[in-house]
């Protein structure tokens, strides 16, 4: 004992981190400060990132959020551009996604959590489970386009912009004539592959009012009738039909292409493993002692899992169920395979629907060249910003709101 | 009996449901709710599969092509799947591509996500890191098209002020988007990793006469190397998979080069460009995206994995 110096070296298990205690005190201290300095302006520097990108975003594209930019379509004049059928577009991925990934992302959670098996082979089976969350989690959203273009817009009846039909629902395919009297002529047929109609005399055909007449053909160089009653239904055999169709609101077929709900099912994958995640790590937190009363008072696992662990998680689960919306809304990739770049002038009326997205729309602005494109892109760019700020900001309402709850 | 269940049990009302129902029915509702649980959750283990067959068959449908070799695929250097008489597909100038920009994400994000994450867990006063920290969180949640536009309109005009010799679409200024965008996720999980060291390991060392920089170097950043290695490999895998920005910014010139004022193509950016393009959809190019897919999936696949498995194997467990 009597050896024991104050001033002795502290014997350490590494000696080469004594070196450190061996440096003049001043020194040590002086790089210290100056880390704490380096450390410093390096996080200010990483954070002053967000305020010059808001500041030359807002810089940009402050004038160009407007009433008509909120309520307009896209369009070619960069002046009368609007961001509407995009915003709608989004509402519906949106309502598609809550629907899709809530009940499998918690129903999994639930599964993943709160029923561990006993037996080997599900135990391995659960373990897998687990790690392939993970491994979903790290996939490039742009290689889940490319899964959803596969899987939903053509269903396996590869390499077709516009996959052929087997299965369709909802929808009336008409024929259009316009003739010399300025009348629209609809002429029915049985499915978007049908043959262009060839006018027949007496073919039944639906004028603007929805009212059927029969057909009048006349050749190519007869004299175009002069009584209105016969002009109206009055085509000549040479004309040439435009396809259209009246879609109801249940329109559904399959493939499904490239609509709104394959574009849905698309962000439903990217967005599942978040979800899944999230609802685990809310599920973790309730404390152990809760599912222990429980199955004490006689409760099977699914009573404690209805009745006790989901009402405890639910604000967590919210938390990243918002998080994960706030991810498929910003999300561009996938759509960009699924949508492409096109010109949308009306938001999606049914499921079946082509449809643009804000992210979309973004980038189709983005891309151009001219200046004036790239300030309704900045336009756009406030538009979302503010929604996913909303969405953070719920997120983070709820998770102030009920966090007393978690830590009963 | 009501009058007499106690509080929890009345808030929660499990004896009243017990009650209802038999054991046969129980165990029945539990059988029921386990398997169409169970089946959502396989789902998901199918959905791995499902990418990895979908992405595998039409790859091998590619190089059954007569255009196509998959010795050329892998060694030539000359991608030209829309341009010229002959066609060349030969994977590297995209992987070169995906890289470069990689490489300057993570040359970027690494050490501004390391320091700001030390700072956070070691320095800051939890008043400046209640500040910070969310600052990090939005920045993370900013959609990537926006860092595109972003590195379109401001980096890289930026770029060109400094030297006359960067493009319009050059790989820098991708690249440091790409940085901006996976710094939080550095920063994050590295802090993470900081603040799992128990304290008393700090506490040993300041009391060791140990400063602040002793223990964040020489204590806590040793100690938590594992989380740190597999947070950058989760960021690499975010940088590789990144599209939107590297659409925007980086063009669409695949070239083997480590030149950073050109214009390059990524893997990612070749994906978008098919998808947008009125190509063929029949044609061998369009099939070559799925090729060019499923190295992407293996490649990011691959560090997600590492990452993970770093992560679970490394770990030092204290307590």
């Amino acid at each position: 004992m009597n050896s024991w110096k104050p001033d002795a070296p502290v014997i350490a298990f590494d000696p080469r981190r004594l070196q450190a205690v061996q440096k003049p005190v001043e020194k040590r201290i002086r790089k210290d400060r100056w880390f704490e300095r380096v450390c410093v302006v390096v996080t200010v520097a990483s954070v002053l990132v967000l305020v010059v990108l808001l500041a030359a975003i807002f810089g940009l594209g402050m004038k160009t959020v407007t009433p008509g930019f909120l309520t307009r379509p896209p369009s070619p004049d960069p002046t009368e551009a609007g961001f509407f059928p995009a915003i709608i577009g989004n509402i519906w991925l949106m309502v598609i996604v809550l629907l899709g990934a809530l009940p499998i992302g918690i129903a999994t959670a639930i599964i993943l959590e709160e029923y561990v098996p006993k037996n080997r082979f599900f135990k391995h089976l659960h373990s897998i489970a687990q790690a392939n969350i993970t491994n979903l989690a790290g996939v490039p959203s742009v290689v889940y386009g490319i899964i959803g273009l596969t899987l939903f817009v053509s269903m396996f009846m590869m390499h077709a912009n516009a996959p052929k039909t087997i299965f369709e629902i909802g929808v009336k395919y008409y024929d259009q004539f316009y003739n010399e009297a300025g009348e629209v002529l609809l002429v029915p047929v049985d499915s978007n592959e049908a043959p262009e109609t060839k006018p027949e005399q007496g073919m039944r055909a639906l004028v603007h009012d929805g009212t059927a007449v029969a057909l009048n053909v006349i050749g190519e160089d007869e004299p175009f009738p002069e009584d209105a009653a016969v002009a109206v239904r009055t085509v000549r055999r040479s004309d040439i039909p435009g396809r259209i169709s009246e879609e109801s609101w249940y329109h559904f077929r399959i493939p499904f292409g490239r609509s709104v709900l394959a574009g849905g099912l698309t962000l439903i994958l990217v967005v599942l493993p978040i979800i899944i995640t999230a609802s685990q790590e809310a599920l973790r937190a309730v404390p152990f002692s809760f599912r222990e009363a429980a199955w004490g008072l006689g409760a099977t696992r699914w009573n404690t899992v209805w009745k006790i662990t989901l009402p405890a998680a639910i604000p967590g689960i919210m938390t990243g169920t918002i998080l994960a919306l706030s991810r498929a809304i910003g999300e561009a990739a996938p759509l960009l395979m699924i949508a492409g770049i096109v010109y949308i002038s009306n938001p999606p009326g049914n499921l079946m629907d082509d449809f643009t997205a804000m992210p979309l729309q973004i980038y189709n602005w983005a891309q151009r060249p001219q200046a004036e494109f790239h300030r309704i892109a900045a336009g756009g760019i406030i538009v979302l910003l503010v929604v996913l700020l909303c969405f953070n900001a719920a997120a983070v309402y709820i998770r102030q709101k009920y966090s007393k709850y978690q830590g009963m | 009996m009501k009058q007499h269940r106690s509080e929890p049990a009345r808030r929660f009302g499990i004896p009243g449901t017990m009650a209802l129902k038999s054991r046969a029915a129980q165990k029945m509702q539990e059988g029921c709710i386990v398997s169409l649980f169970s089946t959502l959750t396989i789902w998901t283990v199918l959905l791995t599969i499902l990418i990895t067959v979908v992405l595998g068959v039409e790859t091998w449908i590619f190089f059954r092509n007569d255009q196509v070799s998959i010795v050329e695929f892998f060694t030539s250097a000359q991608w030209s799947p829309l341009l010229g008489s002959k066609k060349h597909f030969g994977i590297w100038p995209l992987i070169c591509g995906t890289f470069l920009v990689s490489a300057i994400a993570l040359s970027i994000a690494v050490p501004f996500g390391l320091i700001s994450a030390l700072y956070l867990s070691e320095y800051a006063h939890s008043r400046v890191r209640s500040v910070l920290k969310p600052t990090l969180e939005i920045l993370a949640g900013i959609p990537t098209v926006v860092y595109g536009f972003f590195a379109l309109t401001v980096i890289t005009p930026g770029l060109k002020l400094i030297s006359n010799s960067f493009g319009s679409y050059n790989a820098m200024s991708a690249g440091i988007a790409v940085g901006i965008l996976i710094l939080p996720t550095v920063a994050s999980l590295s802090e993470d990793a900081f603040r799992a060291v128990p304290d008393s390991l700090r506490e040993g060392a300041l009391g060791l006469g140990a400063t602040k920089y002793d223990v964040s170097v020489k204590i806590v950043f040793p100690a938590a190397f594992s989380g740190v290695v597999s947070s950058i490999l989760l960021a690499a895998a975010r940088a590789i998979g990144e599209t939107m920005i590297v659409a925007l910014a980086a063009g669409s010139m695949p070239r083997v080069t480590l030149d950073v004022t050109k214009e390059i193509q990524t893997m990612t950016g070749f994906m978008v460009q098919m998808a947008l393009g009125d190509v063929s959809n029949y044609g061998v190019e369009y099939l070559s995206m799925y090729a060019v897919a499923f190295i992407l999936f293996v490649c990011t696949l691959l560090f997600t994995v590492v990452g993970a498995l770093i992560r679970k194997r490394f770990r030092e467990v204290y307590e």
